[in-house]
């Protein structure tokens, strides 16, 4: 499969009061035409800058090195107005809270209709049009009457389908949803994840999933990608990471994780805190809460290797153990 | 029960909201928690599960008095305690203890951790001296896993899962023999989540405590609890021991919900049969006649939008409150 976003040794780091923290480390990701890809990490492991970096939302303080290259531009180094027209057209975003990434002040009709009016140079009654389609698309009942709302006059839930048709107003090659449904309640959730599985599999959209439940991927995502403390640790199809995890964190994810089909006296943890990234251990990053280290680990940083086509991880074991 | 430890009896919170009228104010009450009935025993955990806005919180807040019961009966080892005065109250408080969602936002960002932890022992043990309390203190740090040499750090110097730590230790100080956990793991990452679940379990244990363990997270809630209640716009759709609900849900809120909970395996998630629900929480201003759940229900019928449904018997323990749950 072709592939439509390049992400190649991206690093992305911020300048603060103490020091320069980086947030993303040489990440080489692709993104293939029509595939759903997750990335999954825990808070500061990076999954969400690395995005944020490619729609060049990136804090002031922040600066990305490496190439983001989609259908042949590198987003990096592109000028604005570039930016600007590749943006909302050929790759849009989808937000975590639905509420503060909707205008306020703005009627939904209008917020929609911007998008093509920008993009498509088409008339106001066109785009209103298509604002109306695109509702009805993501099945928003009543779809008329919304036009003429406000965000707050919708449900959690709604103001998420409204952001998931913004995003699809000018069907871009991807869309990146960046923890689409944390802030929603689990039979919202299960409405919305429906939802973005029809837009894949009717528009062909390829959308990067950025969350940190594992549970959520495992039902929308071909391939997965971890990250831990900037940097991706493992990488293969998500049958691959949830049957046979290779990386030790990979694993003790998986294993630390309530499952409801499953009832254990003690949740199996990982050890430790998530790394500071202004001091990061040396040598491999999880090192200190692994149950697997060994001494090389502590010095040598490992390489993310590919072991097999599209399977990759950073890590000196040979072999991870299954676990029990 | 004979031994009457936690009983709570018909309770209701109703809010006043302002609807409307200019000059004089037009009230509707938002029922927040209405009719809720559940023991809870010593050394239990009762799991509390609904989606946002179905009145868990509040119901744990009502528990223990820190939003007053617009009615009913929250009789704690025999005394009632919505009839007791501030006073009393207080005196009763010592057993009953709290631990909150956001870990930061739930200390004072002005005391350093030992102070937070030591607070309780303060206010209720003032004979002991400062040495004795901090001795105690850095017993408490280290059952909860943290380092007690960080006694004199402030809370914004911990991560979230320590500050939550710091929340459980300052809960746990006393002894109490309930705690209320109001979305304790919610706010944290994955690999924590299970650390400070752990820690409660086996606090628990060592403890003997009851817990009253509201989440939305219907997985953690299946690790932690011995029975579980399903709340919808206030009102219990169904109660059963853990074993029970997860295996054979009776209300088709329960089944929905239970079905909509993705689970980390790809192969059962392909597969699945979801229970999609339609639309969005009614309004708890204006909830549905009858059965509150019946716009939302895939086996709403006439009868259900007459009568409300009262909590029928399945077996020993197990309520549920649907007209239909048998058919």
């Amino acid at each position: 499969m072709p592939s439509v976003l390049e992400i190649d040794r991206l690093t992305v780091s911020f300048d603060t009061p103490d020091g320069a923290v980086q947030a993303v480390n040489d990440v080489s990701l692709s993104v293939n035409a029509g595939e759903c890809l997750g990335l999954v990490g825990e808070s500061g492991s990076g999954k969400s800058q690395t995005f944020m970096a490619a729609m060049g939302l990136l804090a002031d303080n922040g600066t990305a090195s490496g190439e983001i290259r989609l259908d042949g531009v590198n987003l990096l180094s592109a000028k604005e107005s570039e930016l600007n027209k590749l943006r909302g057209e050929r790759i849009a975003m989808i937000f975590q809270d639905p509420m503060t990434s909707l205008t306020p002040h703005m009627r939904i009709g209008r917020q929609l209709a911007e998008v093509v009016i920008e993009h498509k140079n088409v008339s106001k009654d066109e785009a209103r049009q298509r604002a109306l389609d695109m509702l009805k698309r993501v099945h928003i009942p009543e779809a008329e009457r919304r036009l003429d709302m406000y965000p707050h006059e919708l449900s959690g839930g709604l103001r998420q389908r409204v952001m998931i048709a913004m995003a699809l107003m000018c069907e871009p090659a991807v869309i990146i949803a960046d923890e689409p449904t944390t802030a929603l309640d689990v039979t919202v959730q299960a409405q919305i994840l429906d939802l973005l599985m029809e837009v894949k599999d009717t528009l062909g959209t390829a959308i990067v999933l950025i969350t940190h439940d594992l549970g959520v991927v495992a039902g929308l995502a071909d391939r997965v990608a971890v990250m831990y403390g900037g940097r991706i640790v493992e990488r293969g199809t998500v049958d691959e990471i949830f049957a046979q995890p290779a990386h030790p964190y990979t694993q003790g994810l998986l294993k630390c994780t309530p499952r409801l089909d499953t009832d254990t006296e003690t949740l199996v943890t990982i050890p430790g805190q998530p790394p500071n990234l202004q001091s990061l251990p040396p040598g491999c990053s999880f090192h200190p809460r692994c149950p697997h280290v060994f001494d090389r680990c502590e010095s040598e940083r490992p390489t993310l290797d590919e072991v097999a086509s599209g399977r990759a991880k950073a890590c000196h074991l040979e072999t991870l153990e299954a676990a029990q | 029960m004979s031994d009457a430890f936690l009983q709570v009896r018909d309770l209701k919170v109703h809010f006043p909201v302002r609807t409307g009228g200019i000059l004089i104010g037009e009230y509707t009450p938002l029922k927040a928690v209405d009719g809720v009935s559940f023991d809870l025993n010593p050394g239990e955990t009762l799991g509390v599960v609904g989606e946002s806005g179905c009145g868990k919180s509040t119901l744990g807040r009502a528990v223990l008095q820190l939003v007053g019961a617009t009615d009913g009966v929250v009789s704690w080892l025999g005394t009632d305690l919505t009839s007791l005065n501030k006073k009393e109250l207080i005196a009763a408080r010592e057993n009953l203890q709290i631990v909150f969602q956001d870990p930061l936002a739930s200390l004072d960002p002005r005391m350093t951790a030992g102070d937070i932890i030591a607070e309780p022992l303060k206010n209720y043990r003032p004979q002991m001296t400062k040495a004795e309390r901090r001795a105690e203190v850095k017993d408490m740090m280290e059952r909860v896993g943290l380092l007690p040499r960080m006694i004199n750090r402030y809370p914004h110097e911990f991560s979230g899962g320590q500050c939550q730590r710091i929340g459980i230790a300052r809960a746990m100080i006393l002894k109490p023999k309930l705690v209320v956990c109001d979305e304790p793991v919610s706010a944290l990452d994955v690999s924590i989540q299970a650390q400070v679940v752990n820690l409660l379990k086996s606090l628990q244990r060592e403890f003997g405590l009851a817990l009253l363990f509201i989440s939305h997270d219907l997985s953690i809630v299946r690790h932690i609890s011995d029975r579980v209640m399903v709340l919808y716009l206030g009102k219990v759709m169904e109660l059963a021991d853990k074993s029970a609900l997860y295996a054979q849900p009776r209300h088709p809120y329960t089944q929905a919900l239970l079905s909509a909970v993705p689970i980390p395996d790809p192969a059962k998630e392909r597969n699945k049969d979801r229970i999609l629900l339609t639309g969005d929480l009614p309004s708890p201003l204006s909830p549905p006649s009858g059965c509150v759940f019946r716009t939302r229900c895939p086996k709403a019928t006439e009868v259900c939008a007459q009568h409300v449904p009262q909590l029928d018997p399945v077996e020993d323990g197990h309520t549920v409150a649907c007209h239909h749950w048998n058919t």
